[in-house]
Formats: C-alpha cells, sequence, structure tokens
C-alpha cells in the first residue's frame, strides 16, 4: 500500500513538473510581446529626451546625420499613407471581386483550385516583390508617363504601391472568402425567390450581412501595407517628401527604419534612435487595427453563431 | 440569355405572360458584375504567370556562364603575377577572379607547373553578358577578338556551377549563393530548434490543461497581437534585446535564428492548437477510462494523433520563415559574406537577403543572379509548401 | 388560358375525384427530375388551382419539397439538377427557353421552411423586393405597399411601431409572417410555402394557418407539410408522394376519409412516415 502511494506521488511531481514547463512555455509569447513593446519604448523614450515629441509628430523637415539635424516625421507618414492608399486601392477591389468569384459564382471544384493558386501569392518572399517593383513595374510606370509625356520617378510612389497591393489580394480575398460564405444559404434564397437576380442579391444582401468581416480583412490589409518593409525599400525612395503627387519618389516608416539601423551609427545618437520612435508609431498602429479587426470578426461571429473563422 | 429581347418574336411576346421588359437592364447589369468579379481572380492569377514568367526570363540565363578556351601557362612568373599566364590581348577579356586562383590550382594540381595547358577560362562579366545578347560595355578591340573566337566556337556558354558552389563576390562572374544557403539553414536550424518545442508547448498548455480564465485569455490575445507585428519590429527588438542586451554576435545566425523564432511562434501555436482540436475528445476519454492521467493521455495518444498536423504547420511557418528579409536587416545579416559561416555564432547571411544585396548592385550582371537567386529561393518555398500538403492529404483522418 | 386542356385524361392519371372544376392555375406535364443519376421525381401530371390551398405531403425524401421548388425554378440553384417537362403557369411553360427564371419567381413567391428575414430592419425587408423591381419608388406609395403588406400578413398592428428594427428581433412566429408580408409584397400569384411552421410554436401556427386561409382569397398556395393535422385543417386538395412518385391527387377530404390507393391509407393512419 505504501509503495503504491509513494508512486503516485512521484508521478504527481512529475505531472506537476510538466504543467509548469508548458505554462512556462505558453507565457513566452507574453515576454515577447512586451519585449518588443518595451525594446522599442525605451530606445524611443532616449530619442525623445533628445528630441522634440511635438515636432517628431509635427515637423516637416527630416535630416538626420547632419551638425543640425531635424526630425520632423510628418513627410514620412504622408509617404506611408499615400503608399498604403495605393496598395488598398488595388488590393481591396480586386481581392474583394475575387472573393466573390470564389464564393459566389465558381464551382466548389473550381474554388478549391483557385484559392491555393492566389494565396502563392501571399507565399512569395516581400523582398522578391521588391525586386519586381524596382526592376520591372517601376522602369514600366516611367515609360509609360513619359509617352503621355509626363516625368515620373524611378522611385514613384505609384510602383510599390502597386506591388504591395498585389501581395495584399490574398490578404483581402482569403478572409473576404471565408466570411461571404459564412453568410446563411437561406438569406440568398430568400432573395432569389423574390425575383433578384444573382447580382443584387449579393450587392444588397450578401455583402451587407459580411460587412463587418470585409472591414475586418481591409484593415488587415492596412496594417500589413503599413508595416511592409522590403518592397519599399527596394522600390521607394529614401528622400521624405510631403507631397501628393504618386508619380514622385516618397519615403515611408520602415525605410527610415531601416536606413537609420543600416551602417555604422554610433547607436546612442538621435540618427539610430528615430528609428525606434518610428517604430514605436508603427507598433501602436498596427496593434490598434488589429484589436478593431478582432472585435470587428467576433462580432460577425456572434451574429451568425460561426466558430469556423 | 435567358431573357427575349427580340423584336422578331413578337408574337410569343404577346402570350409570354413571364416577359418582363424591365428585367433585361438588371440582367445587364448583373452580368456586368459577374465579369467584374471574374476580371478581378483573372488579374491576380495572370499577375501570379507574368511574375513567374518574368523571374525565370530573366533569371534562366545565370545558370549558364560564358567560358573561353585560350592556352594558360602556369610556372613561377605567372603565379607571382598571374595575369601573366594569358596572352596579353585576351587581359581585359579573362575574369580576374579565375586568374587569381592559378596558384590555388596549381597547388592543387602540382603537375600543371610548368606547362601551357589549353584550358577552358572563366571570362568577365560584361564578356558574358555580350554572349547573352544582353547590354553590354566592351571595348572594339576586345569584341572583335570575342567574336573570332565565337567563331571558332571557342568562347562558349557552359553550366554555371560556380552560382552554387561560391560564396558573395565583388566580381559579378565569380559570386553565388553557397554561403547564404549556409547561412540560411544555419539560421532556420536555430529558429526551428527554439520556436518548435516551444510553439507546440504553448499549443498543448492552451488546449488541454488551461481553464479559460484571465490568464488563458490574456495569453491568447497577446498570441494573436504577436502575429500582426510587423516582421520590422521584431528586428528591432533583435537588436535591443539579443545584440545590445544581451551580447550576442551581430550578423549571426544565432540572433537571427531568434528573432525569426520569435516570429514563427504565433504560426506554429495556431496550427498545432488547430490540429489538437481535431483529435476527438472519445480518445482522451478512452486514455481516463484506462486510468490513465491527463499527461500520460495527452503525451501517448493525443499529441501522436495531432502530429502530422503539428509538422505542417510548422513546415508553413518554417518556409515563411525562410523568406523573411526585413527583420534580419535590422540585425546586420546583410554583410558581405564571401565565405560560409561555420557556426552560428559567425556572421552569415541568407538567401533573401543575398537577393536583396544583389538587387542593389550596379553591375547588370548581377539582375540574371538575383532572379535566378529568387528562382532557388521560391523553388525551395514551394517544395516546402508541397511536402507540407502532401503530409496533410497523407495522414488526414476523417473523425 | 384559364381552362385546363386535357382535364379528362388528367382526372384519370391522378385520381382526382373532384366534380366541381376550379380554375387552373399550375398545369404540371411529365415532370422529371434528376439530382445527377438520382432520378428523384418521377414522370409528375398535376394540376393547381387558383384560390386554393393545395397541401403536398408524404414521407422525408419523397421529393415533395424538390416538387414545390420546381414551381418557381429555384431548383436551378443546386448544382447538378436536370428537370425536364412541363410546368405551365398562364399558359406558359416556365421551363420555356424564353422564360426568364428572375420573372418566374416574382409571380410564384416563395416562403421556407426557418423564417428568414434579412438582416435589415422591418420595413426594409418588405420595400427591398419591391423597390428594386420597380413596382414602387421610394416615398409614401413605398409606405403604403409595406402597410398593405404587413396588414395582409396579420403582423401591422405589432410592428408598425418599430418598423426600424432589425427583422431579427421579432419572434420566430412574427419572423415567419414577416417572410409572408415580404413576399406578397411583390405580389405574386402563386405562394409556395415549405414547411412554413415547422419551426413554429402551435400558437403561431395557428395564426400562420389562419393567414393562409385569409390568402386563398387572393392567391393559389401550394405548401408542403409534415403536419397531417395541418393539411387537414387548411388545405382544399392534398397531393400525396412518395419514393419520388406522385401516388394520388384528390381533394383533401377524400385522401383523408377515402383514400384510393393503400399506400395513402398506410400513411395517412401512421403505418409509415
Amino acid at each position: 500500500m505504501k509503495a503504491f502511494e509513494s508512486k503516485k506521488r512521484h508521478n504527481e511531481i512529475k505531472e506537476q513538473l510538466i504543467k509548469v514547463c508548458l505554462i512556462t512555455a505558453a507565457s513566452i509569447s507574453i515576454l515577447t510581446t512586451f519585449g518588443v513593446l518595451f525594446s522599442i519604448i525605451f530606445e524611443a523614450i532616449e530619442f525623445f529626451q533628445m528630441r522634440s515629441f511635438w515636432y517628431f509628430i509635427s515637423g516637416t523637415e527630416w535630416s538626420p546625420g547632419v551638425a543640425d539635424s531635424k526630425f520632423g516625421a510628418l513627410p514620412i507618414f504622408s509617404g506611408t499613407f499615400i503608399i498604403t492608399l495605393i496598395a488598398m486601392a488595388v488590393a481591396l477591389p480586386i481581392g474583394l471581386g475575387s472573393a466573390i468569384f470564389m464564393s459566389e459564382y465558381a464551382s466548389p471544384k473550381l474554388r478549391s483550385k483557385l484559392k491555393p493558386l492566389l494565396e502563392i501569392l501571399a507565399g512569395i518572399p516581400t523582398v522578391v516583390y521588391g525586386f519586381f517593383a524596382a526592376i520591372t513595374v517601376a522602369p514600366f510606370i516611367v515609360n509609360f508617363f513619359s509617352m503621355l509625356g509626363i516625368q515620373a520617378s524611378f522611385n514613384s510612389a505609384l510602383a510599390s504601391g502597386i506591388v504591395m497591393g498585389i501581395m495584399i489580394i490574398p490578404v483581402i480575398s482569403s478572409l473576404s472568402d471565408d466570411v461571404i460564405r459564412a453568410v446563411p444559404d437561406s438569406q440568398r434564397k430568400a432573395s432569389l425567390a423574390l425575383g433578384m437576380t444573382m447580382s443584387e442579391t449579393i450587392k444588397h444582401i450578401v455583402l451587407p450581412s459580411a460587412l463587418p468581416g470585409i472591414i475586418s480583412a481591409t484593415i488587415l490589409g492596412i496594417s500589413k501595407a503599413l508595416g511592409e518593409t522590403m518592397i519599399v525599400v527596394m522600390a521607394a525612395g529614401l528622400r521624405p517628401n510631403l507631397s501628393w503627387n504618386i508619380l514622385e519618389d516618397m519615403t515611408t516608416v520602415t525605410v527610415r527604419i531601416v536606413d537609420a539601423l543600416v551602417g555604422d551609427h554610433e547607436f546612442d545618437s538621435p540618427d539610430t534612435l528615430s528609428a525606434f520612435a518610428l517604430g514605436l508609431v508603427l507598433f501602436i498602429v498596427t496593434l490598434i487595427l488589429n484589436v478593431i479587426s478582432v472585435a470587428l470578426i467576433r462580432k460577425f461571429k456572434e451574429k451568425y453563431k460561426i466558430n469556423t473563422l | 440569355m435567358k431573357n427575349i429581347n427580340n423584336t422578331n418574336n413578337n408574337k410569343n411576346l404577346s402570350d409570354n405572360p413571364f416577359y418582363d421588359p424591365s428585367l433585361t437592364q438588371r440582367h445587364k447589369s448583373a452580368r456586368r458584375f459577374k465579369i467584374f468579379t471574374i476580371t478581378c481572380i483573372a488579374f491576380a492569377l495572370s499577375f501570379l504567370v507574368f511574375f513567374l514568367g518574368d523571374m525565370i526570363t530573366k533569371g534562366l540565363p545565370a545558370f549558364q556562364q560564358s567560358y573561353m578556351q585560350i592556352d594558360v601557362t602556369y610556372n613561377d612568373q605567372t603565379i607571382a603575377s598571374t595575369r601573366k599566364a594569358i596572352d596579353k590581348k585576351y587581359r581585359r577579356i579573362v575574369s580576374r577572379a579565375w586568374l587569381r586562383n592559378i596558384p590555388k590550382m596549381v597547388q592543387e594540381s602540382p603537375e600543371l607547373m610548368a606547362t601551357t595547358q589549353s584550358t577552358w577560362v572563366l571570362v568577365n562579366h560584361q564578356v558574358d553578358q555580350y554572349m547573352k545578347d544582353h547590354y553590354y560595355k566592351i571595348k572594339n578591340k576586345e569584341l572583335k577578338i570575342i567574336e573570332d573566337m565565337k567563331a571558332q566556337g571557342k568562347i562558349q556558354l557552359q553550366f554555371n556551377s560556380i552560382f552554387f558552389t561560391q560564396g558573395d563576390s565583388k566580381i559579378p562572374e565569380n559570386s553565388g549563393l553557397k554561403s547564404s544557403i549556409i547561412g540560411s539553414i544555419l539560421t532556420l536550424l536555430v529558429t526551428m530548434v527554439v520556436a518548435f518545442p516551444m510553439g507546440v508547448m504553448t499549443a498543448v498548455y492552451l488546449e488541454e490543461f488551461a481553464d479559460d480564465n484571465r490568464w488563458t485569455q490574456f495569453i491568447e490575445v497577446n498570441i494573436n497581437n504577436l502575429a500582426a507585428i510587423p516582421s520590422i519590429l521584431f528586428g528591432l527588438l533583435g537588436l535591443a534585446v539579443f545584440i545590445n542586451l544581451f551580447g550576442m554576435p551581430r550578423s549571426s545566425p544565432l540572433v537571427g535564428g531568434l528573432t525569426l523564432a520569435l516570429m514563427t511562434l504565433p504560426i506554429i501555436i495556431v496550427s498545432s492548437r488547430a490540429a489538437l482540436r481535431s483529435v476527438p475528445d472519445s480518445i482522451r476519454q478512452a486514455g481516463y477510462g484506462l486510468g490513465l492521467t491527463k499527461v500520460q493521455v495527452v503525451q501517448d495518444h493525443v499529441i501522436p494523433l495531432a502530429f502530422p498536423g503539428i509538422m505542417t504547420g510548422s513546415i508553413i511557418g518554417l518556409a515563411q520563415a525562410m523568406g523573411e528579409t526585413a527583420p534580419l536587416i535590422i540585425i546586420g545579416m546583410i554583410a558581405f559574406i564571401p565565405d560560409s559561416p561555420g557556426s552560428i555564432f559567425e556572421a552569415a547571411t541568407v538567401m533573401p537577403a543575398q537577393i536583396f544585396t544583389w538587387a542593389g548592385m550596379p553591375e547588370r550582371a548581377y539582375v540574371e543572379r538575383t532572379a535566378a537567386g529568387i528562382m532557388v529561393l521560391l523553388s525551395i518555398l514551394i517544395s516546402l509548401n508541397a511536402l507540407a500538403i502532401i503530409l496533410r492529404k497523407k495522414f488526414e483522418v476523417k473523425w | 388560358m384559364t381552362n385546363n386542356p386535357d382535364n379528362s385524361s388528367n382526372s384519370t392519371i391522378n385520381g382526382l375525384t373532384s366534380q366541381e372544376s376550379p380554375a387552373t392555375k399550375i398545369t404540371v406535364r411529365k415532370l422529371n427530375l434528376y439530382y445527377g443519376d438520382n432520378h428523384a421525381l418521377h414522370n409528375i401530371d398535376m394540376d393547381l388551382y387558383k384560390n386554393k390551398i393545395t397541401a403536398l405531403i408524404g414521407p422525408s425524401g419523397c421529393g415533395k419539397s424538390t416538387f414545390l421548388r420546381c414551381l418557381n425554378r429555384m431548383n436551378e440553384l443546386i448544382n447538378g439538377v436536370k428537370v425536364d417537362g412541363d410546368v405551365i403557369i398562364d399558359g406558359k411553360n416556365i421551363y420555356d427557353k424564353d422564360v426568364d427564371e428572375v420573372s418566374v419567381r416574382k409571380r410564384v413567391g416563395m416562403v421556407f421552411q426557418q423564417p428568414n428575414p434579412f438582416p435589415k430592419s422591418i420595413y426594409d425587408n418588405v420595400s427591398y423586393a419591391p423597390l428594386k423591381h420597380g413596382i414602387v419608388k421610394k416615398g409614401q406609395i413605398c409606405d403604403e405597399l409595406v402597410e398593405k403588406s404587413l396588414l395582409q400578413a396579420g403582423l401591422w398592428d405589432e410592428v408598425k411601431d418599430k418598423l426600424t428594427q432589425p427583422g431579427t428581433s421579432l419572434s420566430g412566429g412574427q419572423q415567419q409572417r414577416l417572410c409572408i408580408a415580404r413576399t406578397i409584397a411583390v405580389e405574386p400569384d402563386v405562394i409556395l410555402m415549405d414547411e412554413p411552421t415547422s419551426a413554429l410554436d402551435p400558437l403561431s401556427t395557428e395564426k400562420i394557418e389562419t393567414l393562409m386561409l385569409d390568402l386563398k382569397e387572393k392567391y393559389a398556395i401550394i405548401t408542403v407539410t409534415h403536419n397531417m393535422q395541418q393539411a387537414g385543417r387548411v388545405a382544399d386538395y392534398t397531393a400525396f408522394f412518395h419514393m419520388g412518385d406522385l401516388i394520388e391527387y384528390a381533394d383533401t377530404e377524400t385522401i383523408f376519409i377515402n383514400p384510393g390507393k393503400k399506400k395513402t391509407e398506410d400513411y395517412i393512419t401512421g403505418r409509415y412516415g
């Protein structure tokens, strides 16, 4: 009897030990998130001790590396915003249109072939898109506009925006397709039985029902565009440029982060630390976007009581 | 066209109670909408085709390299000054990298000493580009020689083994992928050693052991957010924590691997949880029925059944880590690395970073090498994804 | 084309022994339906009448709902369905090439088993289709149509103060009446009902049944039901389907009291179901 008990206790200790290991592993993910947050925050604070926070978010001149260096990030934000806008103008209609085709018009067999094909686009490394943008798309845009008598930069916002948009198509199409398919079939039948055409049913019944999910996909796409680095590093410019002309070169937050950290700067100089200030902005914005996106999807799931998304 | 709209069958119209002229317009708009959606997906797919075609046409030439057959003299004098090993008129044609290699060649095969051999010699990148009908910059005098040699068949394209056996180089014709492939392997090794066990353990904890309390929910929200953090910010973490705080060597596969591991973690966790969830509860209950403890049931029955799913997710995570560039640039893995790294502590570069470096080179000869590097990288990624799909298909169990 | 072209032969085929001869709305001839290789409906011949309620009964999978969906071409939405034969409404075969299925569905409304209001306001639920069809324009006329439809569906008094609330906020029975109002608003000739009360409680069921009796003054109603008592209560005619065959079709009294076929009798008396 005694042997039996002691064996049991031995087992219990072992079980407890394994559980502790598992909890520790699970907590690493939290550690990582906070690691990212704090490593950025500390360096960013250091930066703002040297430079004005107010000028950082409202100043229009970004000139690191000179004696009288200035860090006004407004032109960087505007460049990021414009390139993201171009990317979404490409990705949203094409991604949504593809999703509607796959979920509403294509046979299940065709759909099962199309979806993985589209997802190949998501699997292509961004450095490859960057090369494509710089070597194929950018010269094409320059040639095209010079034929119209308009001068475009080889580092135009348009080139990197378009290629970024293509990269984001599967983000939009994949999630939208799932959401559109989750709209109950009874809704479609009801509308068709009232004598509506297929496209009227999609536009007036299916899409409004799927709207929270589609918005969520869009937000995810925006967040991806904001954080995308390689395409803009390779195809967009370095020059902070406060302009609406998408044929000019522009720079983005990610480009300036890379530029500040590549090369031999002293780590404690404001030049280097500015990368962390920009990183902090990027972190906060993408985090907020993600939280909104998750909340919207949850709302959609509760509405239709779906657990598969 | 299901609707009738012709005037020539007016007779039928009058006794067709379902004729409704207003529908013509609505059907037209319905058709336009459908065509719009087809156009969208056709555009996305044709882009894919165009893009792959573009990469292949740009990259294929790089798998061949031009060589020229000339007499090479091996003696003490030429070893001391390698440019004297060949006829003066070929000096602007032959690759400097090849000439630099002469002493090593003689060392490896001493019988070459004091002989003159007719040898296939690597030519420089301008001549190579000329041979491939690309843009070139060659003086007329040399151009004439090349054309003569070409007519005699003494200059030709051969398989480019250098591309796979050499590391990076500032001389285009001498640069290859080898050091970056080894760098990638070392980096991913670190990534998987860290991310795989941690990811699986987290998934097991969340799926099998965790109570639905605030702490668990907090972890879940965190994992979700972790997946949404832009990759470049992980580079900032790697730089600030691994390099500056822990003092790990900059540019090393160790730091790169750890950084990528943190990025890969959410992918592995999410797919492992899905795999664990797909194991039916009846298996667990059967285990408890036999008097097994929870740990035993999970360890001996649930995890083995979920393993193919876990592997599939991990391979997909691995493929994603393999294509990642931005965070590795931040931690310095774009340094010029001609020699392959010997350990995870040495400076190294990875394949996507190598592609990035080549893409920024001014010489035209690097364009085809960049595209060829992309072809190699994409083939590896496609193989990995195909492997994941095969694994899933093979072990797919319908409960 | 209100009279039936071959009424005499029809009555012998279908065993329809009715003396009176109500106006025929739909004439079905030699209707066959295939789901891929599965022959789901065999040679159905049937006449359906104006201002009458016809109930389709039979065990699960007998083809009664499939048949119902043939009457407004909803089967075409299912992949691999092939229909041949004639469904003649007002003298025109709705499967003719020159007939638009959208126009058919406009004239042959349908109410489903599960109440399926759109996630829009009550008002929009009713006005959606008429607006799109161009029956009414936004404004007072539309308001009047919505009121009229809801009144007919017996829902007006319950919802007149909350027309802007979502249709999904109503109770199950109210939702189903909203679906009926939505169907009426398009001004169809025929209303198909696919087990309209099977998801509802007895009280709501009673309301729907009363409503059906009111509605038959204006429309031809064809309803599928699992509930024998319901068929007995509301239907003028009843058709019994079994394994894709129309076994017997007669006025409801005959079917329930004096069925002509053994199979019908067995089903009615509950020997299988």
